[in-house]
């Protein structure tokens, strides 16, 4: 990995959306990306750019993989990280999202990696604190790492995201990877298809620069990246679909509605999977499929994401 | 239904088909269960060698009726009706297809009893059966059914039956699931708190009967609901059963305003009002209740306009039991099938609305909402129909209804004109 020196000063204090980023700013992070990558894959996997500094991860939802990722990509940074879930806070005992990022910040952390289930509590955190906070998840409204690792992902494998066609399909309504993940491939001239039951649709999907379409098979027909949505088991009953059994027949994807796409298409999911719900497992597991590729990236994404917060060259100094 | 094989002629009939605005003096030629060809210009195509000929002077063939509401017993109840003596009186009445109603025991749900429907017609029915399938499980009004796969194995709408759907958000989930699937939500619409206890129409004679009333916002609280959630999700919506001059305004207003919508009106709300119940004739207890004179002239007047699309008989067998009690103990609902053609004579023998009008309202239009091939007289379309004597008059003696059920609103009623041969895939169902 090259010097931070060498790639251009990265123009934000935080990382709470990809809103707001344009397309210097996600190209950055990508190229960066891509150095960290393999970082991670040499046998000597530490760097020391952040030794010194503090990251504490701040989970109020629990999520295992995505935790993780944080963590490893702060340690091989050279960060001292800890890891505070919500089962172990101090929130359980009445405390607000205020008063604990207040006590954090008393702890003087350089950088802050929050996941809520309330939109907009990254944004909320970030103003109260004096480091850099990254936003790993705030309710429905955005997850930026996710899509940034999933451009990563797709760049890789395409060399270029612009001019593609890629479906986002499942649980829109409900889901942060899908609106970050608009944002960051329309921002990158991808053409970006909605697909799923309109009742998993949330309203001015067409205005947030989607193509609708209802059947799942006209939705990935010609398509270069096909991204799978989780559909949460509270969704699955009679609520928003009628029934798991249904919604695999229609929405799930299988080799007969893959075969719609284009022959190289990739196949995505966030994770975790439901499978026999919106993914079969041939396919899940299938030459297409990029998904474990995608957890890889996300280390590397975070890493780069990270670095970029904390580049030298902006002489940051913990406000208090 | 297999097609008939053969061909057969049916000559100097008047035929209306409203599928293509025709109302001339012509032929039919029915060729192995399909129209081969029909009207003023069929006329001169010759009789076929070894065709059999039927003369029809004095009579009136239209497309075979379209009955998009009818309640059957089976499963569950059938000694009530089933799907078979349904059929007959579907036949005895011009009707050549029945949407059949899910509010069965059990409830027509799941596919597995869309094909026990559609399979027992198929083995038992003389007419054609289209199951409606439920909105939500059981009709419980919470969780949506699986309409993508209902509709696969041939649901052609989905209905609560006689039930409405308290819950504005369900309501808006199963509109806008269901528009995804290309399928008509079917709705009566009742408001069970407003109604509460109702019996009949609430006015003056309610009062001077002692009896509970149904004000008329019982129904159109919902229904103003379900016409802004149709303006919200984009679905396709059919008020089942409007019953009361503003309903009819309401749902012109969401025509205007470029809505999917369309409207029913039963054949007892055109052609009956709550004087009929008299001294407390429960066959005369109605869901929605009997409205006022004004009301039903009205519905007249809305269904001329254009603005109620389609007549159903809203067909609703009751054993004795059920329908000889004290009037508010009474279950609503009367049998339908075979006398809705009748009933709705009178309408043009009154001169209230056109008979060409009336076909298509009982025909073409249901037919047409629900995607039916039906309804139609055009060439190569299934031969459907029935032949009308619209001038015979007889008096009704519900013991001779081929229905189970004989809870009639129209016995020992005097009626004009009924269909004296019924015709499906080119079979001959019934023939007076």
């Amino acid at each position: 990995m090259t010097a931070s020196a060498d790639h251009p000063l990265y123009g934000h204090r935080h990382l709470l959306g990809i809103a707001g980023l344009n397309y210097p700013d996600i190209t950055t992070l990508l190229d960066r990306a891509d150095e960290a990558v393999d970082i991670s894959r040499q046998r000597e996997k530490k760097k020391a750019v952040l030794r010194g500094l503090t990251q504490i991860n701040l989970f109020f939802e629990a999520s295992t993989r995505t935790q993780a990722s944080f963590e490893l990509a702060g340690k091989r940074l050279g960060a001292d990280v800890m890891n505070m879930s919500v089962a172990s806070s101090s929130v359980k005992k009445g405390e607000t999202l205020i008063d604990t990022a207040m006590t954090l910040n008393a702890m003087h952390p350089d950088i802050l990696v929050i996941r809520h289930g309330a939109a907009g509590a990254a944004a909320l955190l970030a103003r109260k604190v004096g480091c850099a906070v990254i936003n790993a998840g705030d309710g429905a409204h955005e997850h930026p790492t996710q899509a940034l690792l999933d451009a990563l992902t797709i760049r890789r494998h395409k060399r270029r995201l612009d001019g593609l066609t890629v479906a986002i399909c499942g649980d829109i309504l409900h889901s942060r990877v899908a609106r970050s993940n608009i944002i960051l491939l329309n921002t990158m001239g991808a053409r970006v298809r909605a697909v799923g039951p309109s009742t998993l649709m949330p309203a001015g999907i067409a205005e947030m620069g989607t193509e609708h379409h209802v059947r799942l098979e006209d939705g990935i027909a010609g398509a270069d990246v096909v991204m799978m949505l989780r559909l949460q088991r509270e969704r699955m009953a009679g609520g928003f679909v009628p029934s798991v059994r249904e919604y695999f027949r229609h929405y799930g994807l299988d080799a007969a509605k893959l075969a719609h796409a284009q022959p190289d298409c990739l196949v995505m999911h966030p994770g975790p999977m439901n499978r026999g719900v919106e993914i079969a497992s041939e396919i899940a597991d299938g030459p297409q499929s990029v998904i474990e590729e995608q957890v890889e990236m996300g280390v590397a994404v975070r890493m780069a994401v990270m670095e970029a917060l904390l580049d030298p060259r902006r002489n940051l100094t913990v406000a208090s | 239904m297999t097609p008939a094989t053969g061909t057969t002629v049916y000559e100097n009939a008047r035929i209306i088909d409203p599928s293509r605005g025709i109302d001339e003096t012509g032929t039919l030629i029915v060729a192995d269960g399909v129209i081969a060809a029909c009207g003023a210009g069929a006329r001169n195509q010759g009789v076929p060698d070894g065709a059999t000929r039927i003369d029809c002077t004095g009579l009136i063939i239209v497309p075979g009726l379209v009955d998009s509401r009818v309640h059957i017993g089976e499963p569950g109840g059938e000694h009530r009706e089933t799907i078979a003596s349904a059929c007959e009186a579907a036949a005895a009445g011009g009707v050549t297809s029945i949407v059949m109603m899910p509010d069965t025991s059990p409830v027509i749900d799941d596919v597995a009893l869309v094909e026990f429907v559609l399979r027992t017609a198929r083995e038992t029915g003389v007419v054609r059966v289209y199951p409606a399938a439920a909105i939500t499980i059981g009709l419980g009004g919470a969780e949506m059914t699986e309409m993508g796969n209902l509709r696969d194995a041939g649901a052609v709408m989905f209905t609560e039956g006689r039930k409405t759907i308290a819950n504005a958000a369900v309501m808006r989930r199963a509109m806008t699931y269901a528009r995804d699937f290309g399928a008509v939500i079917d709705h009566c619409t009742t408001d069970a708190d407003l109604a509460g206890a109702g019996v009949m129409n609430e006015g003056l004679f309610a009062s001077l009967l002692g009896l509970p009333g149904i004000p008329r916002e019982a129904e159109l609280l919902p229904l103003d609901r379900d016409l802004r959630l149709a303006r919200l999700t984009g679905g396709a919506y059919h008020a089942a059963k409007i019953s009361c001059a503003p309903a009819a305004d309401a749902i012109a207003r969401a025509k205007a305003g470029g809505l999917d919508v369309t409207a029913g009106v039963s054949i007892n709300h055109l052609t009956l009002n709550e004087n009929d119940i008299g001294e407390y004739r429960t066959f005369f207890k109605l869901s929605p209740p009997l409205r006022h004179e004004d009301d039903r002239q009205a519905i007249i007047t809305a269904l001329n306009d254009g603005t109620v699309d389609t007549i159903c008989s809203d067909h609703d067998p009751h054993d004795v039991d059920t329908k000889r009690l004290p009037f508010a103990e009474a279950e609503d609902g009367a049998v339908g099938l075979e006398t809705m053609l009748s009933a709705a004579l009178r309408l043009h023998h009154s001169g209230d609305v056109p008979l060409p009008r009336l076909i298509e309202a009982m025909s073409t239009t249901p037919a047409r909402r629900l995607g039916l091939d039906a309804g139609t007289l055009r060439p190569g379309a299934p031969a459907d129909f029935a032949v009308i004597d619209v001038d015979e008059p007889f008096v009704l003696d519900a013991a001779q209804l081929c229905s189970l059920s004989k809870n009639t609103a129209f016995d020992e009623a005097r009626l004009t004109g009924r269909a004296v041969r019924t015709v499906v895939a080119g079979h001959t169902v019934f023939a007076a």
